[in-house]
C-alpha cells in the first residue's frame, strides 16, 4: 500500500469519527440545555424511588410501594416468560405443520400450507388486536362463564383450580426435576453404552416411570396434601384458584400461532435438505416412517435448522414487546410507564434497549454454543 | 410403471387412484384424512354460514347487525366506514388524492417487479418520482389544497412508510454493508456497531425513541413532524436488515472478480459501483423482496405511537363507534384480508422469481 493511500485511509476514518464525535456533542450539548430548562436530573437515582403503580401480572412480589427497579424486573420476568412458553409453543407447532406439509397426505399437506399461508401474510400487531378483542369481548362475563371441568373460561380469562401453598407440592415439583435431571444423565449413559456395546438399555420407559414415581413420593412424603384452591364467581370477578388474564393468553396464542408459520417452512427446508438417500437407506434398514423421521432425517434437518431458527427465538422474543398494545405488562409497557410517569425519557428508553440486546445476545450466544455442539465433525 | 398404464384407464378410475394414493395409501393415512375433513367441515361450514349465508351485506343499520348478532356477520360496518378505514380523517372532498397515491404506491411495486425496470437509473427515476408525486398528492400545494400530515391517514401512509422506508434506507444499508466489509478498522467497527445494535433491539423501542428521546435531542423549539420522526426511525431501522442482507450477496461473490477489477486498475469506489454491487445485488433480489415484506408488515406498529396508519384508522373506525364496537372482528377480518392480499402477492413473487433467477444462473 502507498503511502499517500494509507494516508487518505486516515483522513477518511479521523472524517468519520470526528463526523460521529460532532453529532453526539452536539446531541449532548441540546440534551443537558433541554433537560435543565424542563428541570429533569439525569441519571438512575429514579430507579430507587417508589414507583406507585399497579402491575396485573407478576411472578414475583410486587406492590405500588416498591421501587422502579424492581417494577423494571417484574416486566423483564413477564417478558422473558411469555416469550419462553412461546418458544415452546411455536416450536412443537412449528414441527407438527413442518412435517405435515411433507405429509404423504394430499389434505393435510394442503392445510399446513394453508395455515402458513394465511398466517404468516398478516402482521403479528393486528393478530394479537383479533385474538385479544375474541377474548375480552366476545366471551361471556364472568356471571356467564363457560365452565370447562373445573376450569372457567370468561372475559377474565382462565381460572383454574390451583394447589394451595404446601410443602407436599414444593416436593412434588422438585421430583419432577429430579425426574428430569436423571432421564437425561440416564439416555446419555445409554447412549454411551450403545456407541461402545452396541445395545443400549430402554430409556423411554424407565424415564417415564420416574417422571411419575418420584412426584408422587415426594408428594406422599411431605404429607400428600390434597387441598386446591378453586375459583369461585365473588361479584364481578373470580376468587382464589389461578386465574390467567386475557392478556397473557393472547400474547401467547398470537406469538406462538404467528412464529410457528415460520418455523414451520425452516422445518420443511430442514427436511427436504436431508438427502432423499438417507431416507432411502433407513427405509431399507427397515425403519417405520416415524422412526427414519426421528432417528434418521430431524437429527440431520436440525444442523440446517439452528442457525434460522435462532433468528426466529429472537424475533418471537423482540416481538413479544407488541404486548404494550394489548395490555400485558412486559418489559415496554412497564418501561413505558416509568417514563410517563418520571419523565426520566433517555433512561428508561435506554434501559429498555440495553436490556433486549443482552437478551439477544444471550439467545444466539446460547444457539451458538449449540450450534457448535451438533456441528458436522469431517475427518 | 404405474404411469403410463393408469393414462390409458378411464378418467374416473384414475381419479380413485389418485384418492387411493394421496389419502387413503395406509390406515393411519386414512384417519388422518378423515379426522381432518371431518375439522373442516365442521368449522369450514360454521365460518360459511356465519361469514357469508347470515350476514349481513352493504349498507344497513345497526339494529339489523345486532338481531343477527352471533348468528352472521356483519359486513354492513365495512360498508358503512369503508372511507374512514382506508383514508382516516383525510377531507373527504380530497379523499381522490388519498386514493390515487394509494395507485401510484402499488405501481411502484408492480413496475420494480418487472425485469425491464431493474436497472439502476430506471429505479431510481421510477422510485423518486413516484415518490414525489405521492407527497404531493397528500400534502398538497402548487395548485391542491393544503392538507397538513395530522390529517394523513390510512392506506396511503402504511405504503407510504413502507415504500419510503425502503427507498432511503437502501442506499444507508449499502454503505453500512460496504464499511462493515472495509479494511478500516474505525469504519468496520462504527458499521458493525450500528448493524447490531438496530438488529438486537425490537422496533418497537426505535419508535418509543424517535417519538419521545429525539426532541431532546434538537434545540430548544425545533421540533420535526411526529409522522417524518416514525418515518425516519423506519428508514433507520430497515437499513440495520437491509445491510445485512448486502453483506451476505457480497459475501457469495468470488475473490475473483475483486482480482479481475484490482488487475483492470479501478479504485475502491469505481470496483464497488461497476463490478461488485451490480452483480452482489441481483443475487440478493429475492431477499430484498422478503425484507420489503417484513418491512411492510412491521409499519403496522406505529400504531403504538399514535401515527394514523391504515390498522390505526381501521381499529379507529370499529372501536370508536359505540354503536358498531361489538363488530370488531369484521373491521379486523377487512384488515387482515387487505394486508393478506398484499403480503401473499409479493411473496408469490418472491418465490417465482427465486426459481427464475436461480435457472438463469445455471445457463
Amino acid at each position: 500500500m502507498c503511502s499517500s493511500e494509507r494516508f487518505r485511509n486516515i483522513v477518511y476514518q479521523l472524517a468519520l469519527l470526528s463526523l460521529i464525535g460532532a453529532l453526539m456533542g452536539y446531541a449532548a450539548y441540546n440534551l443537558v440545555h433541554n433537560l435543565e430548562s424542563r428541570a429533569i436530573a439525569i441519571g438512575f437515582s429514579y430507579l430507587g424511588q417508589e414507583a406507585g403503580f399497579d402491575i396485573s401480572e407478576m411472578l414475583i412480589v410486587y406492590e405500588p410501594k416498591h421501587s422502579y427497579a424492581r417494577a423494571f424486573i417484574v416486566g423483564l420476568l413477564n417478558t422473558l416468560f411469555v416469550s419462553l412458553v412461546a418458544i415452546v409453543a411455536a416450536s412443537l407447532l412449528g414441527l407438527i405443520v413442518g412435517i405435515g406439509r411433507l405429509s404423504p397426505n394430499w389434505l393435510l399437506r394442503k392445510l399446513a400450507g394453508a395455515y402458513v399461508e394465511t398466517v404468516r401474510n398478516v402482521p403479528l400487531i393486528l393478530q394479537l388486536l383479533l385474538w385479544y378483542g375474541v377474548l375480552t369481548e366476545l366471551l361471556p362475563p364472568v356471571a356467564e362463564a363457560i365452565v370447562l371441568g373445573p376450569a372457567y373460561l370468561s372475559q377474565r380469562g382462565i381460572s383454574l383450580p390451583w394447589p394451595t401453598a404446601h410443602a407436599g407440592w414444593w416436593a412434588a415439583l422438585l421430583g419432577l426435576l429430579l425426574a428430569a435431571l436423571l432421564a437425561f444423565l440416564w439416555a446419555r449413559a445409554a447412549k454411551r453404552r450403545r456407541d461402545l456395546a452396541g445395545r443400549a438399555p430402554a430409556v423411554l420407559w424407565p424415564s417415564l416411570a420416574a417422571g411419575v414415581l418420584l412426584p408422587l413420593a415426594g408428594w406422599a412424603v411431605f404429607g400428600a396434601p390434597s387441598e386446591f384452591s378453586t375459583p369461585t364467581m365473588a361479584g364481578f370477578d373470580f376468587e382464589g384458584g389461578k386465574t390467567v388474564s386475557p392478556e397473557f393468553i393472547a400474547l401467547f396464542l398470537g406469538l406462538s400461532i404467528y412464529t410457528a408459520a415460520f418455523i414451520a417452512e425452516i422445518v420443511r427446508g430442514g427436511i427436504l435438505s436431508v438427502s432423499r438417500g438417507q431416507s432411502d437407506a433407513a427405509e431399507a434398514l427397515g425403519l417405520s416412517r416415524g422412526q427414519r423421521l426421528r432417528l434418521v432425517i430431524l437429527p440431520q434437518a436440525l444442523r440446517v435448522m439452528i442457525p434460522p431458527l435462532t433468528s426466529q427465538y429472537l424475533n418471537l422474543t423482540k416481538n413479544s414487546s407488541l404486548a404494550v398494545a394489548i395490555g400485558y405488562p412486559d418489559l415496554v409497557s412497564v418501561s413505558n410507564t416509568t417514563l410517563n410517569q418520571t419523565g426520566q425519557a433517555i433512561e428508561a428508553i435506554t434501559l429498555m434497549m440495553a436490556v433486549y440486546l443482552a437478551v439477544s445476545l444471550a439467545i444466539s450466544g446460547l444457539m451458538n454454543w449449540y450450534n457448535h455442539r451438533v456441528r458436522l465433525v469431517e475427518r | 410403471m404405474n404411469a403410463p398404464a393408469s393414462s390409458h384407464r378411464p378418467f374416473v378410475a384414475r381419479r380413485l387412484d389418485w384418492l387411493r394414493e394421496n389419502l387413503f395409501s395406509t390406515p393411519l393415512n386414512a384417519l388422518i384424512t378423515l379426522v381432518t375433513l371431518a375439522l373442516l367441515l365442521w368449522l369450514g361450514s360454521r365460518f360459511v354460514s356465519w361469514a357469508l349465508l347470515h350476514a349481513v351485506w352493504g349498507r344497513a343499520d345497526v339494529a339489523t347487525c345486532n338481531a343477527l348478532f352471533g348468528q352472521g356477520a356483519c359486513w354492513a360496518v365495512v360498508a358503512d366506514k369503508w372511507r374512514h378505514m382506508l383514508f382516516g380523517i383525510y377531507p373527504q372532498d380530497e379523499q381522490w388524492r388519498s386514493a390515487l397515491a394509494v395507485v401510484i404506491f402499488c405501481g411502484i411495486m408492480v413496475f420494480s417487479a418487472m425485469r425491464a425496470f431493474w436497472h439502476v437509473w430506471r429505479l431510481l427515476a421510477l422510485w423518486l418520482s413516484g415518490s414525489l408525486l405521492c407527497a404531493w398528492l397528500l400534502a398538497g400545494g402548487l395548485g391542491l389544497t393544503p392538507v397538513p400530515t395530522a390529517l394523513w391517514g390510512g392506506l396511503p401512509i402504511t405504503l407510504m412508510l413502507a415504500v419510503f422506508g425502503t427507498l432511503f434506507a437502501f442506499p444507508l444499508g449499502i454503505l453500512l454493508a460496504l464499511g462493515r466489509r472495509s479494511a478500516l478498522p474505525i469504519i468496520r467497527a462504527a458499521s458493525i456497531i450500528y448493524i447490531e445494535l438496530v438488529r438486537g433491539v425490537p422496533l418497537i423501542t426505535v419508535l418509543f425513541m424517535a417519538s419521545i428521546m429525539f426532541a431532546l435531542f434538537l434545540p430548544e423549539g425545533v421540533s420535526f413532524d411526529k409522522l417524518l420522526r416514525a418515518q425516519v426511525a423506519i428508514i433507520l431501522f430497515n437499513a440495520a436488515y437491509i445491510a445485512e442482507i448486502v453483506r451476505a450477496g457480497l459475501q457469495a461473490l468470488p475473490r475473483g472478480q475483486y482480482e479481475a477489477a484490482d488487475a483492470l486498475g479501478l479504485g475502491y469506489w469505481q470496483t464497488q459501483l461497476l463490478v461488485i454491487l451490480p452483480q452482489a445485488l441481483k443475487i440478493t433480489i429475492p431477499a430484498q423482496v422478503n425484507s420489503f415484506i417484513d418491512n411492510f408488515k412491521d409499519t403496522s406498529l406505529v400504531i403504538i405511537v399514535s401515527i394514523f396508519d391504515f390498522l390505526y384508522a381501521v381499529r379507529q373506525a370499529v372501536i370508536s363507534d359505540l354503536d358498531w364496537r361489538h363488530y370488531f372482528v369484521e373491521g379486523y377480518l377487512f384488515a387482515m384480508a387487505v394486508y393478506w392480499l398484499f403480503c401473499y402477492a409479493m411473496s408469490h413473487y418472491s418465490q417465482w422469481l427465486e426459481k427464475h433467477l436461480s435457472r438463469d444462473h445455471r445457463l
